[in-house]
């Protein structure tokens, strides 16, 4: 039941215009904060690297997309931003990975901290089994959130936009909502704990077009705020709402082993008008799927 | 737009350790490993209460003497120690059972995986469940008080004293059908469609398809559900205790009365025996061997478990 | 000659027949089970229906049997329930929770806890009453023939019941949960306790009625425990001596080898009240599971 607020609209891939005027013309422009800082990162679940070769830097308030064929390393590289990686035994990382110039891997850093401050949206919309108010507030009960749970959990849901859809209904299971919806859910869940980044793991590969087209505009609002990291494998999308795309692609080693490593990290439409490596072109341009 | 009724998941950066050390954690963490202890604990102490009193045992009669002797008496005095006849006694019934388990509880496993419709089998599944809940010492009282004497003396005319192993066996037989029938039908069930389908193509009938496709290919399973029910036919106690009497009886007759190990158990630990007396020690000797030996048949019944589930999944 | 140009013929009737007997005999396996059961719960019901009455379960036990009661062996019986509940429920579902959420299976140690669990589920319930004699009743902890003794004997053995369909109903929670409230800051504790274990309370409550519908119809290891069988008072303290249904059955059936008339009555009354307790606590695990099953 959700209320279509414009008419149905075919998005088709529009030229990017670049956030901030006035760009010198170098090939790789450094943004004036970075968040995260990566350097020759490299990330393995077993022997042989998943993806490797990965430096460049996340600049704030901007949304960055990462893309390429399936199986590259885009999610493994994006699950180690959070350190969710910690979770799968025997997953290594190795470079570095700085986020506000701190080692994210050093050994003083306590992982379930990172993960307060960079959020994370996954690929299947994963709503806890609970009321849409509980789902909202469970981080902030967990993490000890002062303030009126309310207030928290009012303010989540708008700046989700989906306050007043469910405003009537909070106490109902989350499990009613639709698949749109439920991602919805799931950003304003994670915009309760209050992070300084938000990472999203393909979030719309599971959603039609319409609920695609509101989490879009949704990224766009929060970019102002938060800053975004989005793996994506639809490249429309990385050239409609990103500021500046890392091209990933496979390469086989001697073993016939898979490895992803980045080829590109550039400004969007850079990426997409004037792709400095011909993989990429032959990427973007829809000669390799 | 700062949110100033927050105070953790601020969006600056400070530093990124933990407050304390997370130990409530640890903690947690030690407690549940101390939880999962207790049952390797439990396998322990099984293990040395058994060990412990059945090398005492063994210091007053001879293991060969034990493992070999024909007479069980060993609350005489001089009693003899010659477990021999429990271990008849504790096979011969078993034997019974599995004669009449292992056809009636195959034969289920195959109608169930292969000809019930979805509705039978919803309403056979819960009917064998209740089966496998009644508890053994009502299967007892059922076995000596109309088993015996309205089946076995009144309808079927046959020669058997009130207390006798072939009551015994019967209902032991059916009281370990529904765990044959079920592990068994397990294993059925996970065959691949494919293998029956590739059979009926080439224009085979439903009985040829489950007996000469399933069930061969379902072997290590069915093999497992067989000898789990042996397992549980062996180490039972109030059936053959009710049923069967007190008495050790080295005979193969079943018509006469017998003593397993697990009964012999039963019927001389009564809370009062005196630790440390050779009544005491008796106890554990035969424990000991009862532990043991459905010790080896369980580890047999994983192996074969393990058999079929790694074939198909 | 070519095959298809011959019209199909109906399968020979010997084969036919062949086919129904084969069909004919597998379902008589199932009568036969199901027919044994009809024909015990008929005559339990026939023995016992009469002298199941107020007078049954509110009198003691006597030496006289038409005095005879199981009012020791009821409240005996829902004693070492307790017992065995409290025991196996924080226990149980702790080392499901470490065998799921913690436990690494490449650790050898891990894997030993659970091949012991294993294990454990089949071992005679004769024996656990020889544990429980050496270790719980003399031995080291000395408790005596009480009915904590009893309660954590029958709590023993049932412990594996409870750890695997605890294990199972874990499992059944998907990764996705985890990961969805690890993603916002949550430690694993946080996790387990506010959303994996929510979530898998039906299964684990199933769990645990059906480890006591189990215990609730153990004799022998009661027996090697020592309870009593000629008790007339109900347990008053952990320390109690106490008796239960299934030993007092027992008892019964011994003396109607002497003396049938009486009895025999008592024993069949005692295993209705068995049977009728058990029935009960399946149907409340069947409502559990259909009411609160989660479907992901």
């Amino acid at each position: 039941m959700e209320r279509v607020t414009e008419p149905q609209e075919i998005r088709t891939p529009r030229e990017v215009v670049p956030p901030t005027p006035d760009v010198a013309a170098a090939p790789e422009r450094k943004p004036r904060e970075a968040i995260f800082g990566l350097e020759d990162v490299q990330v393995s679940y077993g022997p042989k690297p998943a993806v490797r070769g990965v430096s460049f830097d996340i600049g704030k308030n901007e949304i960055t997309a990462l893309i390429g064929p399936s199986g590259c390393g885009k999610s493994t590289l994006i699950r180690c931003l959070n350190r969710m990686n910690d979770l799968i035994p025997g997953a290594r990382v190795e470079g570095k990975v700085r986020y506000h110039g701190q080692d994210l891997y050093g050994s003083e850093v306590d992982a379930v901290e990172v993960r307060k401050r960079i959020g994370m949206v996954f690929q299947k919309p994963n709503p806890f089994p609970k009321s849409i108010y509980d789902n909202i507030a469970f981080g902030p009960r967990v993490l000890g959130m002062k303030g009126s749970m309310d207030e928290i959990v009012e303010r989540a849901l708008k700046q989700g936009a989906l306050w007043d859809e469910v405003k009537d209904r909070l106490k109902t299971n989350a499990f009613g909502m639709s698949g749109g919806q439920q991602q919805r859910l799931c950003i304003a869940r994670c915009l309760a704990v209050n992070p300084d980044v938000i990472l999203m793991d393909e979030p719309c590969s599971a959603l039609d077009p319409i609920s695609t087209g509101k989490i879009e505009d949704l990224m766009m609002e929060l970019k102002q705020e938060y800053s975004i990291v989005i793996v994506t494998h639809n490249m429309q999308q990385a050239a409609r709402v990103s500021n500046k795309t890392a091209f990933f692609t496979v390469e086989l080693d001697d073993e016939e082993h898979r490895s992803g490593r980045v080829v590109e990290f550039d400004d969007t439409e850079k990426i997409f008008t004037n792709p400095g490596d011909p993989r990429t072109e032959a990427y973007v341009t829809g000669k390799v799927g | 737009m700062e949110a100033a009724t927050t105070t953790a998941g601020t969006r600056a950066a400070p530093t990124l350790g933990a407050a304390r050390r997370r130990w409530g954690e640890s903690l947690i963490k030690a407690l549940l490993i101390l939880a999962a202890l207790i049952s390797v604990l439990t396998t322990t102490g099984i293990v040395i209460a058994l060990l412990r009193e059945t090398i005492d045992f063994f210091s007053e009669v001879g293991v060969w003497e034990f493992l070999s002797g024909g007479k069980w008496t060993p609350l005489f005095e001089p009693g003899s120690f010659g477990v021999r006849p429990l271990v008849v006694g504790t096979f011969l019934v078993t034997g019974i059972a599995l004669l009449v388990a292992a056809p009636l509880g195959l034969g289920a496993a195959i109608y169930l995986s292969e000809y019930a419709k979805p509705r039978v089998r919803k309403t056979i599944k819960p009917i064998l469940e209740l089966l496998a809940g009644v508890p053994t010492i009502v299967f007892g009282y059922f076995a000596l008080t109309f088993f015996t004497p309205n089946v076995l003396q009144d309808l079927l005319h046959l020669k058997v004293d009130l207390f006798n192993a072939l009551a015994a066996g019967i209902i032991m037989g059916f009281m370990i059908l529904p765990t044959i029938a079920s592990v068994a039908e397990d294993a059925m069930s996970a065959v691949p469609q494919s293998l029956r389908e590739g059979a009926y193509g080439l224009g085979a009938s439903k009985l040829q398809v489950s007996v000469r496709v399933v069930f061969p290919a379902a072997l290590s399973g069915i093999v497992a559900a067989v000898v789990l029910g042996v397992s549980r036919a062996v180490g039972e106690t109030m059936i053959v205790l009710l049923a069967a009497g007190a008495v050790a009886n080295n005979s193969l007759n079943p018509s006469e009365p017998h003593q397993s190990l697990a009964a012999f158990i039963g019927a001389t630990a009564g809370g009062d025996t005196p630790t440390g007396s050779i009544e005491y020690k008796t106890i554990f000797a035969v424990g000991m061997l009862l532990f043991v030996i459905t010790l080896i048949m369980n580890l047999i019944s994983i192996r074969f478990v393990r058999k079929y589930r790694q074939v198909y999944e | 000659m070519n095959a298809q140009a011959q019209p199909i013929e109906t399968a020979a009737p010997s084969r036919r027949a062949k086919d129904t007997a084969f069909r004919v005999a597998l379902m008589a396996c199932l009568g036969l089970s199901i027919l044994l059961l009809g024909v015990l719960l008929y005559d339990v019901i026939k023995d016992g229906a009469g002298s199941l009455d107020w007078h049954f379960i509110s009198s003691f036990t006597s030496i006289s049997a038409d005095k005879a009661g199981a009012q020791a062996a009821i409240w005996g019986t829902i004693w070492l329930m307790g017992i065995c509940a409290v025991f196996i429920v924080p226990v149980g579902v702790a080392t499901a929770i470490y065998l799921e959420e913690y436990a690494d299976n490449d650790r050898w140690y891990n894997r030993l806890i659970e091949v012991n669990i294993q294990n454990l589920a089949a071992v005679p319930s004769v024996v656990y009453g020889i544990l429980g004699l050496a270790f719980l009743v003399r031995g080291p902890l000395a408790l005596g023939n009480t009915v904590l003794a009893g309660g954590l004997t029958l709590g023993l053995l049932v412990l594996p019941v409870v750890i695997i369909s605890g294990r199972e109903a874990i499992r059944a929670v998907p990764p996705s949960i985890r990961e969805g409230s690890m993603a916002l800051g949550a430690t694993q504790w946080q996790t387990i306790w506010r959303q994996v274990l929510p979530a898998s309370i039906p299964g684990i409550a199933t769990g645990v009625i059906l480890a006591l519908s189990r215990a609730i119809g153990e004799t022998a290891p009661l027996i090697v425990v020592g309870a009593a069988t000629v008790i007339a008072f109900n347990p008053e303290g952990l320390d109690s001596q106490f008796t239960a249904l299934p030993i007092q059955i027992f008892d019964w059936i011994n003396r109607a080898s002497n003396d049938v008339n009486n009895y025999k009555p008592l024993a069949a009354a005692a295993i209705l009240l068995l049977m009728i307790m058990l029935m009960l606590m399946n149907s409340i695990a069947i409502w559990l599971r259909n009411r609160y099953e989660q479907k992901w």
